[in-house]
């Protein structure tokens, strides 16, 4: 009797949550924001994927490098922090290429294997780095956007993190897919990715090529980070956890499709905010990121947007 | 007689340990059109790809007087040399209009899109391709589209390797009369490898015939084809 009651008890309350509109609407927009975050490092992951085709697990520490050198350039050194945010993006790029030419360049790009077993390589000595250099201890870094809610209803706030979340991802897909389809080192970059030995064949560059991708990567997933890191606290594993809803995101969008990844965040975070708060799953959070992995891999290996490659002989 | 637009001497060529080429010498003058023939694995291919530094490789290659062994495939691009490899030679995810852009990738002059349309008239099939994906294409037309893509460098030496692979007859027959047509017309030197011995024979002004990764045989492509041990073992008559 008693574990019906409670039973029953736990329903009333998820009623009472699930008919609260107002709830929705704010985990709605929580949910956006979120997916904002993970969409941008999503996009990282995207770029490098598009080129070399293998996951880049050291994404999400070249972000956390990247957050923490706008941490310095913002709370130590003054800068307002969106000049913070470029300033690192610059230099997270620069450490970007430093890294492609050293430890990447050496294996040859169609071999996937090896260099994926160096990105993961990379991922543990850059985060242990950051952790030598800056101390295990949480620290905050300001957001870029404004505090406040200049849309309200009762507690749902459409807060200006949340649309400067949104309209940034929105500005870096744009601006990354004129980037690919309408300038030469975009065709270059796809040329490489397309067939390695025609990209040489034609006079391009395939070296200077894929570390112009990393450069452009490791930016990304610096402001990707620089979204994430206000909501959380910054602390030397931070990126990993992102780093895990933002595979999920690709891998729900489809590995190689910008617009995939944008959707997959998305969708991603709208489905963790709602999850942890109408079913109380937030021991569950990260375990419902590797589900969706899971399932994608299962039934869509591909993902929502992800393109078959289609090859007549 | 002049010195010759394309000089190879003593050219080398190994996979690993494995030597292909020991050593081999020919020419191209300007203008003309050389065929390689020989058996499945005497070398032709690897004879191209070491001429694009796409192997490790050792000897002298001399185009126009200048040296290019020991240079980059992206860099001998850019001294004009087009190479059509066997196969696949086109980027399959990009479209056919992006794929010869992307050939002409080391041109900075403003005729590229004129070039572009041009061809599309020498192979209508791809004009009315253009917006399509590349891998969509049949083989012939991939065939047509990296031959148009390697024209697109306006090279003054084109490299093509088994241009002939899996197409029909019929069309492989007008493939090396625009071959033809452009070496007549551009003054571009040509280097093919094929299989198709009595085709080749009949465009081709040189000829030379590998063995085991060495000169067999070499001379002008008529008197070759006239030859005996030639005709008995690549034309079959």
């Amino acid at each position: 009797m008693v574990v019906l009651a409670s039973v029953l008890g736990v329903f009333d309350i998820t009623l009472d949550k699930l008919s609260n509109g107002e709830l929705w609407l704010a985990q709605f927009f929580r949910g956006l924001s979120d997916g904002a975050t993970y969409a941008s490092v999503a996009l990282a992951l995207v770029m490098i994927y598009k080129s070399t085709g293998f996951i880049n697990f050291a994404q999400g520490s070249l972000a956390l490098l990247g957050v923490y050198l706008a941490y310095i350039f913002s709370v130590e050194q003054g800068l307002p922090v969106a000049v913070a945010v470029v300033c690192a993006m610059v230099a997270s790029s620069a450490v970007a290429m430093f890294i492609e030419r050293v430890f990447i360049r050496p294996f040859p790009p169609d071999h996937v294997l090896p260099l994926v077993i160096v990105t993961l390589g990379l991922l543990l000595i850059i985060d242990s780095a950051v952790g030598i250099v800056w101390g295990f201890r949480t620290r905050s870094l300001p957001s870029m956007f404004p505090s406040g809610a200049p849309i309200e209803w009762g507690i749902a706030q459409l807060t200006w993190r949340t649309i400067g979340n949104l309209g940034t991802v929105f500005a870096v897909v744009g601006l990354l897919y004129l980037l690919l389809s309408r300038t030469k080192v975009g065709l270059a970059f796809r040329a490489v990715s397309s067939n390695l030995e025609s990209a040489r064949l034609v006079g391009i560059r395939v070296g200077p090529t894929l570390g112009f991708g990393w450069a452009l990567a490791a930016a990304i997933g610096t402001l990707g980070g620089a979204l994430v890191v206000p909501d959380l606290l910054l602390e030397p594993s931070i990126m990993l956890r992102v780093l895990i809803f933002s595979l999920a995101a690709a891998a729900l969008g489809g590995l190689d499709s910008l617009v995939g990844a944008v959707i997959g965040g998305l969708v991603v975070g709208l489905a963790r905010n709602l999850l942890v708060t109408f079913l109380d799953l937030s021991e569950l959070a990260l375990a419902t990121a590797v589900a969706v992995i899971l399932v994608v891999l299962l039934v869509r290996p591909t993902g929502l947007f992800g393109s078959t490659r289609v090859e007549r002989v | 007689m002049s010195a010759p637009y394309l000089e190879v001497r003593g050219l080398k060529a190994a996979y690993g340990d494995i030597q292909v080429l020991h050593g081999i010498d020919f020419s191209v003058a300007e203008g003309q059109i050389a065929v390689i023939l020989g058996a499945n694995g005497a070398g032709k291919t690897t004879t191209l790809r070491a001429l694009c530094a796409m192997v490790s490789t050792e000897g002298s290659v001399r185009l126009a007087g200048e040296e290019l062994s020991g240079q980059r495939t992206a860099d001998i691009v850019r001294r004009g040399v087009a190479h059509v490899p066997q196969g696949r030679g086109t980027f399959p995810d990009l479209s056919v209009e992006e794929n010869l852009m992307a050939g002409a990738y080391v041109r900075s002059d403003a005729d590229v899109r004129s070039d572009m349309e041009q061809w599309f008239e020498t192979f209508p099939v791809l004009g009315e391709r253009r917006a399509q994906a590349a891998g969509s294409l049949s083989g012939g037309e991939q065939q047509m589209l990296a031959i148009a893509r390697a024209l697109m460098l306006r090279p003054s030496l084109l490299l093509l390797d088994e241009p002939s692979l899996g197409l029909a007859p019929m069309i492989t027959r007008s493939l090396f009369e625009q071959l033809t047509a452009i070496n007549a017309a551009a003054g571009t030197t040509m280097l093919v490898v094929e299989q198709n011995a009595s085709l080749a024979l009949g465009v081709a002004d040189v000829a030379y015939v590998l063995e085991a990764g060495e000169v067999a045989l070499s001379g002008p492509a008529d008197e070759l084809a006239a030859d005996d041990n030639v005709r008995r073992a690549y034309l079959g008559y």
